[in-house]
């Protein structure tokens, strides 16, 4: 089976990647404003500051919006599918995109809590943080 | 920049799926059939806007032509709204007197080629390059997927519903069974037919995807003073506007999905220096990528409230014989995917005057075409009738 497409880390974003490798979920924070900011990049859009720093953040957050895929339109997914991809907004503000496991497929939808995971993908370097709906806890009387 | 500038030149290929030909050859026949329209000779050509998403440059151009000093060549970037930011770099290498004549090609081997859109993973443009790191690896990798995300979010906001997507779809197939060049001239669909056909990716069914199709279309662009000695009555350039969308990464990371505020940004423009509002368009082409493209720009270009999308493109409004006639060539949905070249075609026919009588609007002054790219770009082009 042919894998999934993995990233090429340029020096902007080798941090994150290596953050992840150790289960740490991290984004650029603006050293001037304190701003948080995803995807990487130079500046500070807010105040264009070059100075930053890889922030722990704590990987829970909400989806923002969703879309189940039917088609795989790369062949890592071919016997994956339906899945779902979620966007999240993490509770600091930042969004990022994640696909769910498959047993999350039907009951996502907007709005839901999710918390990060990390994966370490077999045969490469790389731990993917990827996010997973909470389990709503249960309420007395519930089956 | 107002009225400065004119088409006076369509031309187009046939719309096919499958094809032995190149790309090069297409744009070629397309554009050699634009200048024959506007009466113009291939050494009238001093500029040249070769089509990014196409992957072409205007080497390709200058040789099989034979144009010499060629003076102004542009390539916008800008996914699927490269098209109309084309012409506004006509307009305006024509208004500042470096260009006199500019040619715009475009097309792919949509359905032939790695220029499909739904391998575009295999291929991805620069513009993805946050995607490519943080989105492929997650799955997000097909722009059904990435669109299919800001349709979901409208949505929850505002209840849209696959049905009224349906709706939509039927009636732009309904325009297409109105016009022989198109894809799907002869295959009538129904709301049934719509919600029975397969999803891609929830909520996009199949019949809410645009065709992927081989073909170029092309157009010739010149000074409405000299379109007034050409072949063809000519269509006056009367606005164009074109915003990048922020921060343009990624569908994923736009302020609020289920909008489009480069289209927005765009059409404040393009009605501005038209000196416009959508009350005075009589008909309208958007390049659809998706079915849910058509609600987000409408709501962007201010022809109905943002939310309320979904019921204006639900009703008759939009259908030949409503007040804003959407797509009556048949769109990318079921005439062909150009590259949005040709929604600007039809609006230039439907002006002229030029289209067949069963879907001509009748007495139509004012067009508007409008072309969303990318994650968030936007181009917007009024064009008026001369008079």
């Amino acid at each position: 089976m042919t894998g999934r497409p993995m990233p090429s880390p340029s020096p902007l974003t080798a941090g994150f990647w290596e953050a992840a490798r150790h289960h740490q979920l991290v984004v650029q924070r603006c050293s001037s404003c304190g701003r948080f900011r995803h995807y990487p990049q130079h500046l500070c859009p807010y105040c264009l500051d070059d100075g930053w720093t890889w922030a722990p953040v704590r990987g829970t957050g909400s989806v923002y919006s969703y879309a189940v895929t039917h088609r795989a339109f790369h062949p890592a997914w071919t016997d994956r599918v339906p899945y779902a991809v979620v966007t999240v907004t993490l509770d600091e503000g930042v969004r990022m995109v994640s696909d769910l496991d498959p047993r999350d497929t039907a009951r996502v939808a907007v709005g839901l809590p999710v918390q990060v995971y990390f994966e370490e993908v077999a045969g490469t370097d790389f731990t993917l943080p990827r996010f997973r709906l909470v389990e709503p806890v249960p309420l007395p009387g519930d089956d | 920049m107002r009225d400065a500038c004119a088409v006076v030149g369509i031309g187009h290929t046939a719309y096919t799926r499958g094809t032995d030909r190149s790309v090069v050859d297409l744009h070629l026949e397309a554009s050699r059939r634009a200048l024959t329209d506007a009466g113009l000779q291939a050494a009238d050509v001093d500029g040249i806007v070769p089509s990014s998403v196409a992957d072409r440059v205007v080497e390709d151009f200058i040789r099989n032509l034979g144009i010499r000093n060629l003076g102004f060549s542009s390539t916008p970037h800008a996914g699927g709204s490269s098209f109309g930011m084309g012409i506004q770099d006509a307009c305006m290498a024509i208004h500042a007197g470096v260009a006199s004549c500019v040619l715009l090609p475009a097309g792919r081997l949509g359905y032939s080629s790695w220029q499909r859109a739904s391998r575009i993973a295999e291929n991805p443009n620069p513009a993805m390059v946050d995607m490519i790191e943080f989105e492929f690896p997650m799955g997000n990798v097909g722009p059904a997927m990435w669109f299919a995300q800001q349709a979901r979010r409208h949505m929850h906001l505002y209840g849209t519903t696959s049905e009224q997507l349906g709706r939509l779809a039927v009636t732009i197939r309904r325009h297409a069974n109105l016009n022989p060049q198109a894809l799907m001239y002869g295959k009538t669909l129904t709301l049934e037919d719509h919600q029975a056909s397969r999803l891609i990716v929830d909520p996009f069914r199949l019949f809410d995807c645009s065709l992927e199709t081989d073909g170029a279309a092309a157009i010739v662009v010149t000074s409405t003073e000299r379109a007034k000695d050409l072949r063809q009555p000519p269509v006056l350039i009367s606005g164009v506007g074109t915003a990048f969308g922020y921060p343009g990464t990624s569908v994923t990371q736009s302020e609020e999905l289920s909008e489009l505020p480069g289209i927005r940004e765009a059409g404040r423009r393009a009605f501005t220096m038209a000196a416009a509002t959508p009350a005075d368009i009589d008909v309208i082409a958007v390049h659809e990528g998706f079915s849910f493209f058509v609600v987000a720009c409408l709501e962007a270009l201010g022809f109905c409230p943002v939310g309320e999308g979904g019921p204006f493109v639900a009703s008759d409004e939009i259908a030949l014989g409503g007040d804003l006639p959407l797509n009556t060539h048949g769109g990318a949905l079921s005439e062909a995917h150009v590259s949005g070249a040709n929604h600007v075609i039809e609006i230039v026919k439907q002006l002229r005057g030029a289209v067949e009588p069963d879907r001509q609007v009748e007495g139509c002054e004012t067009g508007l075409v409008a072309n969303e790219g990318n994650f968030g770009n936007g181009a917007v082009v009024v064009l008026r009738r001369s008079r």
